[in-house]
């Protein structure tokens, strides 16, 4: 088995990714999406990978790489639609919605004017969100109509046309803290907290991780969200509501996990490369029985 | 590993199990450095965040 892992630098995820698939003996190589090229007429060498590991820290890279390694016939973890799912905001609420999968309520509007009519609806306090975007970057509690008609001003003036899709969650009384669950297949492998004082609880922004304990209805609705968006190698946001109880929040398709594996001692990215093999396997075996598109052109540059 | 930081020439220490792609930080300057080979050993600046990076 071939493995390519695109990746736009080597963060300590991608080493231990390394690691695990060295432990196994698997043949693999290291694809840098700055320099990869892809022909659609002649796929050449990618068509060598059973499966490719997608990595990038570029949402568009990785969605559009995978896009077309997907119409060759070439497996990806996570496939295409599941990026294009989990990478945008309002398509995830629109997969957990048509799953009947439970989530805080949210509202979306095109103008700032629609939109200020919404937040009036919703009641403050609310959060803005960018469609698509992470790390928390640009998330914006808004507590009164004096930050929603400043907020909703610079979105409409400085942003490009995806800040003016005006996604509108509203605030969930967390306590002091969210869980991120990592779902691979079928299972919820492990989850933490990520506690702060702040209201923005991401690792990214100083939230610290923590054990959290994988109860069989944390590992539910967990594996019910990853289900909803494709499936695959998912980190599930989960935000606890004092009514509601477990509320999807946001999920992650090209997670990392370096307080996780730490935290929990869980063997993230072994759990990983298992599953990429299994993708590999399933792909490779039917592959082989109909014809490799464009296997008899010439080889298209691969970089890595 | 020793090399110098292209941003400031400060001295910079670097693993000896540094890979290609990497993100140094130099203790010097602090700006973010991406090792773009290793034989002969060259960093230059990481590129900067994107909108669309993340998770």
């Amino acid at each position: 088995m071939k493995i390519g892992v695109l990746l736009s630098r080597v963060r300590v995820e991608e080493k231990w990714l390394f690691e695990a698939l060295e432990k196994r003996g698997l043949e693999y190589d290291k694809i840098d999406d700055r320099e990869a090229k892809f022909n659609f007429d002649a796929p050449g060498g990618w068509l060598a990978y059973d499966v490719v590991l997608e990595r990038s820290i570029s949402f568009g890279r990785g969605l559009y790489a995978t896009q077309v390694l997907n119409a060759w016939g070439v497996p990806t973890v996570n496939m295409a639609s599941v990026a294009a799912t989990c990478g945008d905001k309002l398509a995830t609420t629109a997969a957990l919605m048509r799953a009947n999968v439970p989530q805080p309520n949210v509202r979306v509007a095109f103008t700032a004017e629609s939109a200020l009519a919404a937040i009036e609806e919703m009641g403050y306090p609310v959060v803005l969100k960018p469609v698509v975007g992470s790390w928390g970057r640009m998330v914006s509690r808004i507590n009164d109509r004096d930050a929603a008609e400043a907020i909703l001003e610079h979105r409409e003036v400085l942003g490009n046309y995806q800040h003016q899709i005006f996604y509108i969650q509203e605030l969930i009384r967390k306590p002091g803290r969210d869980i991120r669950a990592f779902v691979v297949g079928d299972e919820t492998i492990c989850a933490i907290y990520r506690t702060s004082e702040h209201w923005i609880t991401n690792t990214a922004r100083g939230g610290k991780g923590s054990t959290c304990p994988v109860t069989p209805e944390l590992n539910k609705v967990c594996v019910e969200a990853a289900n909803a968006v494709g499936g695959g190698v998912l980190a599930v946001d989960v935000l606890e509501d004092p009514n509601r109880g477990l509320l999807i929040n946001e999920i992650n398709h090209t997670m990392e996990f370096h307080t996780t594996v730490p935290t929990t001692g869980v063997d993230i990215p072994g759990y990983i490369v298992e599953y990429t093999m299994k993708v590999g396997q399933e792909k490779s075996e039917a592959r082989g029985q109909k014809p490799e598109v464009g296997s008899q052109r010439p080889a298209a540059g691969v970089a890595g | 590993m020793m090399t110098t930081c292209p941003e400031c020439e400060g001295a910079l220490a670097l693993a000896d199990d540094v890979q290609t792609g990497e993100i140094v930080v130099c203790g010097d300057c602090g700006v973010d450095l991406e090792v773009i080979d290793l034989a002969p050993l060259a960093l230059a600046l990481a590129p900067q965040e994107a909108e669309d990076w993340g998770e």
